[in-house]
């Protein structure tokens, strides 16, 4: 019996050489519990070995090998062939991203809006290891437990219209960091951190289209987590015009 | 980047979101339905008099605002959202010139009638 195949329409890009992205079709076989980054590893392996792209865990942790399949950000480690099957899978990098070479995106802009939401515990005052660590109830930890999920795998951004329309828009993952720590007991960073994520490029650039979680593979919910962040902004807001002595 | 002074006009979009979806279906399953077809019977005259007070023209007037506020923010950035992008300062203008008109409409009904 002849071999079960399917067929793989990639986005190539190689600056050295291509003016434009192309599109180029392989035929990979077709296997049930293959996913996507087992047929490009099979390209790379047997096909193409100029073909690249980046990935490493194989199992929906690291978040490296998000690309676009049949135009939606999938993690190309959990989206199987048999989805697809017979049909053709296009396989594409993630939209609203420059391209660097074939299926790997320039993530410099992502990680610049990340770093400007300090997804890191500031504290005032320091605690000497001595004195034990910063406990927590388990209320505390739920608060903000779901959005610490995140693995920065960018499908989110690529799902987002407005991080298409306003690059400048610190975008889901960032903001679901920067509402993270807002929300955690242990952070004594509200003021220098809500100059970012209460800013007109934070999460007031948001228009709760929700495609952000649709696409998420961690359910970490950023929609929710900028709503919330909305919130916590009013309400700051309203504190500092009621009551501007009360600025710490 | 400075913090944004958005919420003053968030706030309205979310109490008018908040308002809307708690308590216009109530309004519109008695006075569309269950009045008008008899389900609720009651005294007419009774009923104008409690719609006719001042705190319930009042009301009435602030869950209209609101809502209508609601409704052009939302309808706004849907249709931008949608790849309308290009007519982004018109259909703002449209959508809020709206909620202002239904505003002036409500205004004169919570007045007059």
């Amino acid at each position: 019996m002849a071999e079960e195949t399917i067929v793989l329409r990639v986005q190539r890009y190689r600056p050295e050489q291509d003016s434009d992205p192309y599109f180029q079709d392989y035929e990979v076989p077709y296997r049930k519990d293959w996913v996507v980054l087992d047929a490009l590893n099979w390209i790379k392996e047997y096909k193409d070995g100029t073909l690249s792209f980046r990935w490493s865990c194989r199992m929906g942790v690291c978040g490296s090998c998000g690309m676009m399949v049949n135009g939606r950000p999938r993690l190309t480690c959990n989206t199987f062939l048999r989805e697809f099957y017979p049909n053709p899978i296009t396989v594409e990098p993630l939209v609203n991203f420059d391209i660097e070479r074939d299926l790997v995106i320039c993530m410099d802009t992502f990680l610049e809006k990340l770093k400007k939401v300090k997804p890191w515990i500031i504290r005032r005052e320091v605690k000497s290891p001595e004195e034990g660590p910063y406990n927590q109830t388990p209320a505390q930890l739920y608060r903000y437990k779901q959005f610490s999920m995140c693995i920065n795998c960018m499908l989110c951004y690529a799902a987002c219209p407005v991080v298409g329309m306003h690059p400048e828009f610190l975008g889901p993952a960032a903001l679901a960091l920067g509402v993270r720590y807002l929300l955690d007991s242990r952070d004594q960073g509200w003021n220098e951190r809500m100059e970012e994520v209460g800013s007109h490029e934070g999460v007031w650039g948001c228009t709760f289209v929700g495609e952000c979680s649709e696409v998420c593979p961690k359910h970490v919910d950023p929609a929710a987590a900028i709503q919330q962040g909305k919130v916590l902004a009013t309400l700051d807001w309203f504190k500092r015009w009621l009551m501007p002595w009360g600025q710490k | 980047m400075a913090r944004s002074n958005e919420p003053a006009v968030w706030s309205l979009f979310a109490a008018g979101g908040a308002l809307t979806a708690l308590v216009l279906p109530i309004h519109v399953l008695l006075f569309v339905f269950l009045v008008p077809f008899g389900v609720l019977a009651g005294d007419p005259d009774a009923l104008l008099a409690f719609l006719r007070h001042p705190l319930f023209r009042l009301y009435a007037f602030v869950l209209c605002c609101l809502g209508l506020v609601h409704a052009a923010h939302r309808l706004r950035f849907t249709l931008v959202d949608l790849g309308l992008h290009g007519l982004a300062v018109p259909i703002a203008w449209i959508c809020y010139l709206g909620a202002v008109l239904g505003t002036v409409v409500a205004l004169y009904a919570v007045i007059v009638l």
